[in-house]
């Protein structure tokens, strides 16, 4: 190779466009978003091995490696297990945008369920985020179907 | 090496879209079946191995989401990226190693879920190539065309594989694609990229299989119908399209020698009752026949038409129905070997080739043009 | 016939933020032709190769087949595996595992990751589940944060606490050329560093690395003609143990970890892990972990663990030294990552870690962390295992 020096080159995606992908929901997760969707209810599902009860609701239970069928109404309340508050901004890849900070994240468990589902927690008085605080979902008036018809958990007190 | 068998497996029914399911309602099924098959509690198996692609399943760390239903709670598990006879060759080392006595293997895709040219695309070299707009079938084509051409293959002979595979798919339950169809029908078919017609490709399908493996002491207290492994081996060629030959398939034959000389075969057409090919393409499935020591180099077309490679013939090929019969990719290899278990045991039901199957071949295949493939020997007697 | 088997050889690139200098292959093959002369052996000598990153890092599909030019696989038995953050632990695992089987005498075990080729924070987000998880998830440190913050709730633990850890790794990073971020670091300026989300601050968190890692695994008979060292396994153990994060239940607490070091350790016959090991490469993507999950390995009880950490149990010179190399806070090629700890850990054992070097090893542990909050852990010896 010649001597001369090399400019170091960096190649672009053309698709900095998306894959497109269309993932099924299956039949739990699809009934789960469509009483959200329909009823703003929520609905867990139960082992009948350990009785524990799971929120997003599936098939199978990991530890007891049994099918689930038994629906269990859940919340609309819940209780915050931890939470974060993010102050530092990000691209969104879903969605390209931005999220504006400070907003807070975190686990959320409904009366009546024994996993956590995570989603954005509203407030207005940022010290009265805590660990144990009670919340209750938000839900959006278009929904469509989909994990974001909850527009997120607010502190209730 | 010491003796493993296959004591259980399990499959989907393999369809175009299988809606209702998530990837680990799919997968569930097919563990679910396997440990049925093999009458064992999922407490007896000692370790899981599962195998998924991230770009298919548009998420990175793609085994996050069938742990759980492949039995993984409380084990020690892993994952390869690849095909499924490869995931399945890790889960057997696992217990040649001396660590565990049995090995879950799942495999699994959804084509359905995304646009298979734009997960294909990626597989080329993003400095290179990806801008030409390549994907599988394309490249594919390039290599039909150049190992046609090498030694006078016709598209009528690629044809007869298409009749052939589809129509043995109609005796399959499991498959996606059965089909009456003629040689006139595959010539007449869309053209989708020279040389391939619709017909002479794969579908592009959803689906799971799930194989279970174990050591001798354990494969005889499970089942006794054990399928033993008497060889296998896997080899990768060069990767841009332009660094090999693309009429030959020099990865395979190395794999195959080795696979044959662990099993002790000498004269594959002769001492192999079956064969389950990695099929995405007619003219793969001529190629890989050479290969793998079925006929001459250049020959396969003439193996085609012939009848040998029919289910009645003297080295049936896919009698299941291959790839072009239901394609799941990265299962496609896994099936195979279920497909070839179930001919050792007796239980293909009407695609069963003869009653006494003593040795199987099941192929599988990663990555584009047949650059890196897996030959497995699978055989009803331990020696 | 089950084999005795030891990493016998390793290199790894000199980890920076941006190689502009080289693509993809071009890294790995520095990686692979430095653990080649480490062992004194040709890319003739390797029975087979395998190889792992985090796919939509590089946007590659089928690395196995695109890398062969440069991890040496042309014509080779390869394979990839992948499992997000555990990836290189996960390759150490089945190198062990591969030549321990007798399917291969000498394997080529290759971990790397060029995150500088696209947003690291967006490939991250793509591990969550697409249905349930994705749309309302909050970037890649906010599982972290959480889990912080649950611990600090339960167990009093402070950002200053935390900061220990950071400047401990920090330190131990200044003696290691390899390592990315080479800072000396005081615990006010991780406490002045900004804040990214609570409790969580810039310099409490790992960077983000191109680098690539390679290490050849040998079995008994072999190994012991291409080193006078080998670091031969002695254990593995690992949970990937939830599917949803949803599961994920117990923030104050690294369930995997708990499980998969009892196996270890019971595999080991030891029930003090404090005073039997000598050295531990934890995988630790950030600071607050250094506490936590030490003691959820059982180096000490829940809650005690700022302790051991202000003792000075866990530095250079202390009676367990953790992360000699640096850690991932300084340096984290993610698909590379979990691989440089068994690494490390090898050249602990070999007695080949120059100024990061822990006196007398017999026994070194490196672990490995991702996915769904998933623990990994291979135990190394000096000694041969019986």
């Amino acid at each position: 190779m010649p001597e001369k020096k090399t400019d170091l080159l960096t190649i672009h995606s053309a698709l900095d466009a998306e894959q497109p992908f269309r993932w099924s929901a299956g039949r739990y997760r699809s009934r789960f978003m469509q009483e959200i969707r329909d009823h703003k209810r929520f609905y867990g599902i139960k082992c009948p091995k350990c009785g524990k009860v799971y929120v997003p609701p599936k098939r199978v239970c990991g530890p007891c490696f049994v099918e689930m069928d038994e629906p269990v109404e859940v919340g609309p309340e819940g209780e915050i297990m931890t939470f974060t508050i993010l102050r530092f901004s990000f691209v969104d890849p879903e969605t390209g945008v931005a999220k504006p900070v400070p907003y807070a994240y975190g686990a959320v468990k409904f009366d009546g369920a024994d996993t956590q589902l995570s989603h954005f927690i509203e407030y207005e008085d940022e010290s009265k985020l805590r660990i144990g605080g009670r919340v209750r979902a938000v839900f959006q008036e278009d929904r469509k179907g989909s994990i974001k018809d909850i527009r997120a958990f607010k502190l209730i007190e | 090496m010491e003796r493993i068998a296959i004591v259980g497996v399990g499959q989907t029914k393999h369809e175009a879209r299988k809606i209702q399911d998530s990837f680990a309602d799919m997968v569930y099924e097919a563990v679910k079946m396997a440990l049925e098959d093999a009458g064992m509690g999922v407490n007896q198996v000692d370790n899981v191995i599962t195998t998924s692609n991230d770009f298919w399943d548009g998420r990175t760390i793609s085994s996050m989401a069938t742990g759980d239903v492949s039995g993984a709670r409380g084990k020690n598990v892993s994952c390869v990226e690849g095909d499924g006879t490869f995931g399945a060759f890790y889960g057997m080392t696992r217990i040649l190693s001396g660590s565990y006595g049995t090995t879950l293997v799942t495999a699994y895709s959804k084509g359905s879920e995304s646009e298979s040219p734009m997960i294909t695309n990626a597989a080329f070299d993003p400095i290179y190539m990806r801008c030409l707009g390549l994907d599988l079938v394309t490249a594919c084509a390039l290599q039909a065309r150049r190992y046609m051409k090498r030694y006078g293959i016709t598209e009528e002979q690629m044809a007869m594989i298409s009749v052939k595979n589809h129509l043995n798919a109609l005796s399959n339950p499991n498959a996606h694609l059965g089909l009456k169809i003629t040689v006139d029908d595959v010539m007449k078919s869309r053209k989708v990229s020279d040389p391939l017609k619709l017909l002479d490709c794969s579908p592009v399908s959803d689906g799971a299989a799930c194989i279970i493996l174990a050591n001798e002491e354990r494969a005889r207290k499970i089942t006794d119908k054990p399928v033993w492994v008497k060889g296998v081996s896997f080899c990768a060629d060069a990767y841009l399209l332009g660094d090999r030959d693309l009429a030959e398939c020099k990865a395979l034959e190395k794999a195959a020698r080795k696979a044959y000389g662990m099993a002790g075969i000498r004269d594959p057409r002769r001492e192999i009752d079956v064969a389950e090919v990695y099929d995405a393409f007619t003219y793969q499935e001529s190629m890989w026949t050479e290969g793998l020591g079925f006929c001459g180099p250049g020959e396969g077309g003439k193996l085609a038409v012939s009848g040998a490679t029919a289910k009645g013939g003297d080295i049936p090929v896919n009698p299941s129905g291959g790839l072009l019969g239901a394609h799941p990719v990265i299962a496609g290899g896994l099936i195979r070997m279920v497909e070839a278990v179930r001919q050792i045991r007796g239980q293909a039901g009407a695609m069963q080739v003869k009653d006494n199957v003593k040795i199987a071949l099941a192929h599988g295949v990663n990555g584009v043009c047949g650059q890196s493939h897996c030959v497995w020997l699978l055989g009803r007697n331990p020696n | 016939m089950a084999r005795r088997t030891a990493i016998v050889a390793t290199g790894q690139t000199y980890h920076k933020s941006i190689r502009r200098d080289v693509n993809g292959q071009e890294l790995i093959n520095e990686a692979v032709v430095r653990s080649l002369e480490d062992a004194q052996l040709t890319m003739d000598d390797i029975d087979g190769v395998i190889i792992g990153n985090m796919d939509h890092f590089e946007g590659i599909n089928y690395v196995d087949c695109w890398s062969i030019d440069g991890s040496g696989g042309y014509m080779k038995p390869t394979m990839k595996l992948t499992t997000g953050g555990t990836t290189g632990a996960t390759l150490a695992i089945a190198g062990y595992h591969m030549v321990a089987s007798g399917m291969f005498d000498k394997l080529l075990v290759i971990g790397w990751e060029k995150n500088s080729e696209s947003d690291t924070t967006g490939g991250i987000i793509t591990c969550t589940d697409p249905i349930v998880e994705r749309p309302i998830v909050a970037g890649a440190i906010s599982g972290l944060a959480c889990e912080a913050q649950a611990y600090m709730h339960k167990y009093g633990a402070t950002p200053r606490d935390a900061a220990r850890v950071s400047v401990r790794d920090h330190k131990h990073g200044c003696n290691n050329p390899h390592a990315h971020l080479r800072l000396d670091l005081t615990i006010e300026d991780v406490l002045h560093s900004p804040v990214l989300a609570d409790p969580l601050r810039l310099h409490d968190m790992c960077p983000r690395t191109d680098g690539a890692c390679a290490v050849i695994f040998a079995c008994e008979g072999i190994a012991e003609k291409i080193t006078s060292a080998p670091a031969w396994v002695l254990a593995t153990a690992n949970r990937h143990m939830f599917s949803d994060y949803s599961d994920v239940v117990q923030m104050a607490s690294l369930l995997s970890m708990v499980e998969a070091s009892k196996e270890l350790w019971g595999k080991l016959g030891i029930k003090e892990p404090l005073k039997k090991v000598d050295v531990i490469e934890m995988y630790q993507p950030y600071s607050w972990a250094g506490m936590m999950w030490i003691e959820d390995m059982g180096l000490c009880k829940k809650g005690e663990g700022p302790r051991l950490i202000w003792d000075g149990v866990t530095d250079m010179g202390g009676e367990l030294p953790i992360n000699p190399s640096g850690g991932v806070i300084c340096t984290n090629p993610i698909g590379a990552t979990g691989l440089i700890r068994a690494a490390e850990i090898a050249l602990q054992i070999q007695g080949k870690a120059d100024k990061r070097q822990v006196p007398d090893v017999q026994l070194g542990v490196s672990t490995g962390f991702g996915g769904n909050w998933w623990t990994d852990m291979i135990a190394f010896g000096k000694k041969k295992p019986a």
